[in-house]
Formats: C-alpha cells, sequence, structure tokens
C-alpha cells in the first residue's frame, strides 16, 4: 500500500501552483503551452475521480449486451467485431443506451465543457 | 535561425520583386516537422509587403500520401485568385536556385482565423449573419473551376474515403464501437460515385478561413485538395467540430444549411443534394475523429511528442457524441 498524499492531491498541488503563481509569469506560446498542460493536469484528475466506477459499469453491462466475460478492453474488441460484422447493430436491444452511456462517460472526463455533451446532460 | 532564413529570403525575393531592398521580421507561424508556415515583410521603396512562406524544407520532399503538395497549393491558389474567389496572391512559387525547398510566396491577408473571436468578437457582429450564405458561394466558385486547368489531383469516391478511414482506425488497434458503427453507416449509405465531379478543397472550415468585418476574405490550405462530389466540402464544414460551440448553427457555428445551400445555389444553379450532404458530413465528423487519433499516435511514436498533440487525442470522443446525435439521437 503507498503512502499519502495519493496521486490526484499531488497533480492538484502542482496545478494549483502552476496556475497561481507560474501562468501570471509568462505570456505567448509558452502561455498557450501552459493552459493546455493545466487542461491535461484537470483530465487526469477527472479520470482519477471517475474510472473505476465507469469502467466497471461499463464491463458489467458489456459482459450482459454480449453474453461473454473477459477484460474490459476483450470485451470492447467483441463488441467493436459484432458491429462490424453487421451482426450486431442499433436494432440489438440495450446497444444504442450502452454505446451512449459509454460515450457520455467518456466525455465526462475527456471534455465536460463539450456543447453536444452538456446538451444532452440536460436530456437526462 | 531567424537570421538565416531573412538571408536567403531577401536573395530569393531580389530575383522576382523588382525595386524590393529587403526582407525583415521573419517569423515562423506554425506547421510540424515536414511543411513551414513564415511570416516576413518584404522592404520596397512603393510600401512594404506582407509576404508568406509556405515551404517543405529540403528534406522534407516527399509529401504525406493525402496531401496534394505544395506546387499543386499553389496552382490552386492562383485559379482560385484569378476565378475571383477570396485567396491571397501568389506571388512567387520556389524554384531550386532558391535554396528554400519546395513551396510558394504569397501575399499576407489581414483578418482573423480564429473561431472563437470570428464566433463572438463584435469587430465581426456585421459579418456573422451573412457568413454561411457566402461559404456557400465561395464553393460554387470552387466547384466551378474549370477540370483541364486543374494540377493533378487524386480521384476521391465515397467508397474510397470509407477504406482509407477504415485502414487508418484498423491502424490504431484500439477498439472503438462508434466509429465502428459510423463506418458500418457509411458503407450501409454510400450514395456512389457523384454524377458530378469536381475540384473539392477538402479542408473548408475554420481556421482555413481568414474573416474580416467585411466577410471572407481568403480561402487557405489547399492540401488536401482532390477531385470528388462536391458535396463533400458541404458536409465537412458542417462537421459539428467547427462549430466551437454555437452547435445549432451547423455551418461553422454561423448559421443554417438553408443559407449554405441558397448561397450555392444562387452561385452556381447547380442543386444541393441534402442527403448526399448529411452523409459527408458523418464522414466528416469521423474522419475528424480519426484525424484525432492519429495526433495521439504521432505524439506517442515520437516526432511531434507536445502535450497539445496529446490532448487532441482526448478529442476524438467529441466526435463520438457527434456520431451518435447523428447516427442514433436520443428522443426528446
Amino acid at each position: 500500500m503507498q503512502d499519502e498524499p495519493t496521486p490526484s492531491e499531488l497533480i492538484q498541488a502542482v496545478a494549483d501552483f502552476l496556475r497561481a503563481e507560474i501562468a501570471p509569469q509568462i505570456s505567448g506560446h509558452a502561455a498557450f503551452k501552459l493552459r493546455v498542460s493545466l487542461n491535461a493536469l484537470d483530465l487526469v484528475l477527472r479520470q482519477l475521480a471517475l474510472e473505476s466506477d465507469s469502467d466497471a459499469v461499463e464491463t458489467a453491462d458489456l459482459s450482459t449486451l454480449l453474453g461473454l466475460h473477459g477484460s474490459l478492453a476483450e470485451l470492447n474488441r467483441a463488441l467493436a467485431d459484432r458491429i462490424a460484422t453487421g451482426e450486431a447493430d442499433l436494432q440489438t436491444p440495450g446497444l444504442a443506451d450502452h454505446l451512449w452511456k459509454t460515450t457520455l462517460a467518456k466525455l465526462a472526463v475527456d471534455q465536460p465543457n463539450y456543447a453536444a455533451y452538456k446538451r444532452e446532460l440536460e436530456r437526462k | 535561425m531567424a537570421a538565416t532564413i531573412e538571408q536567403q529570403l531577401e536573395r530569393c525575393v531580389r530575383s522576382w520583386c523588382p525595386g524590393a531592398t529587403g526582407v525583415s521580421d521573419a517569423a515562423r507561424l506554425s506547421g510540424g516537422a515536414s511543411q513551414e508556415t513564415w511570416s516576413f515583410e518584404i522592404a520596397h521603396p512603393d510600401g512594404n509587403i506582407g509576404a508568406i512562406l509556405r515551404r517543405a524544407p529540403s528534406g522534407y520532399g516527399a509529401a504525406p500520401s493525402r496531401a496534394a503538395g505544395l506546387a499543386a497549393e499553389a496552382v490552386l491558389m492562383r485559379l482560385a485568385h484569378d476565378a475571383g474567389i477570396p485567396s491571397p496572391r501568389v506571388l512567387h512559387v520556389l524554384e531550386p536556385g532558391d535554396e528554400l525547398g519546395i513551396g510558394f510566396i504569397m501575399q499576407r491577408v489581414e483578418g482573423e482565423t480564429i473561431p472563437r473571436k470570428i464566433l463572438r468578437d463584435e469587430t465581426f457582429a456585421a459579418a456573422r449573419p451573412k457568413l454561411a450564405r457566402q461559404l456557400g458561394e465561395i464553393l460554387a466558385g470552387i466547384h466551378g473551376l474549370p477540370l483541364p486547368q486543374l494540377p493533378e489531383l487524386r480521384r476521391m469516391t465515397a467508397a474510397s474515403e470509407i477504406a482509407e478511414l477504415a485502414r487508418d482506425y484498423r491502424g490504431f488497434n484500439w477498439p472503438r464501437p462508434v466509429f465502428e458503427l459510423a463506418l458500418r453507416w457509411l458503407s450501409d449509405h454510400d450514395p456512389g460515385p457523384s454524377a458530378r465531379v469536381t475540384l473539392v478543397h477538402g479542408d473548408f472550415r475554420h481556421g482555413n478561413l481568414i474573416i474580416g468585418p467585411d466577410g471572407v476574405r481568403a480561402v487557405l490550405d489547399w492540401e488536401l485538395a482532390h477531385l470528388g462530389d462536391p458535396m463533400e466540402d458541404l458536409g465537412w464544414v458542417c462537421v459539428n467540430s467547427w462549430r466551437f460551440g454555437e452547435i445549432d448553427k451547423p455551418v461553422g457555428g454561423l448559421g443554417t444549411r438553408e443559407e449554405l445551400f441558397a448561397g450555392y445555389e444562387s452561385a452556381r444553379g447547380d442543386r444541393v443534394d441534402p442527403e448526399r450532404v448529411k452523409f459527408w458530413e458523418v464522414m466528416g465528423t469521423l474522419r475528424w475523429g480519426v484525424m484525432c487519433c492519429g495526433m495521439m499516435q504521432r505524439f506517442r511514436d515520437g516526432p511531434e511528442h507536445s502535450v497539445e498533440r496529446a490532448m487532441i487525442g482526448r478529442r476524438s470522443s467529441e466526435t463520438e457524441i457527434d456520431l451518435l446525435r447523428l447516427l442514433a439521437p436520443r428522443g426528446t
């Protein structure tokens, strides 16, 4: 068992330092790159917070949908193959819901401010 | 490095620009390892000329398989300019004696390319409502350029583009059920070869359009130009990725498809096929998703190991939600 602080706490501390103390000191291309870097750290923080739960749900849903057991990567490959061959399509019960759920879970980590994502959240 | 390129540019400029007395303010604008864009000033007694150099440096002559090549780009820009399409004037096509690599020098066009400014700044408020229509008019002009005058370009069909996207996606070896769904949809809805084959710009969207308070001033970046279905350009400019948050205005966040189509039909008289446009919008959405994955790959493989490229990889999920909104919309 690793000690504290947690990875999230460490990343947050680094992000806070860069934002508060470095960002005001730089400009131009370096400032742009710092903004992108801070976005990357924020993304990692969201992934650390959300990934284990969303992966568990996705794995369970895929097992039900496909009638198979395996790792998340194996199950996703199996689903991709079935869609490619036409064995599964939007008429397959549960498929559209599954794709929506997993895609929304990706956006929650990758780009929670993406306008199309925010629009879809309003539907819930 | 800047001093060296200024000296090279000065020697080059003196060879074709009578009266030019020098070159200054050379600044690298953007581009990857294989292609560079430089801005510089040509000093001239009649007034300085703002200029842009677009080049592949020596040793990077081989264009990626999809690129038309810089020589073809220069020809296309000249044709577009002469046909009255907003386009920078090409001043000089590089020759071996210039020792600047392959490429061309064009006149700099002042204006804005940054989408968020174009979509939100007061400066463009008067132009915005007219832009969707104007984009249609410009595309009609591009598609009307006479085929016999065009340089050698790739001929693409829906089927060949689907095959290319499928190959690229499978090369990443990372399962994406939504991309599979889109590939399948595209194959099932392939409208077949277009009856009308024209020049297709191939990357007609924000970032490649210089816009001023008066409207579009220049169409840039003909790197992906090819021959094919003219509806492809209309679909690509409607891809959600180019709306930058203004998701209810399909044409680059500026206006409606109807305005785009009306501008297109008024300028040329050729009918728009909305079904084909929709097909190409789906294709374009998937294409941008695959391109995002490709940038991640380039980041990982090394040549462009930057955090920007890495983060673009995480934008491919944006195209997945856009594809689902197109192909499997949820009930309201």
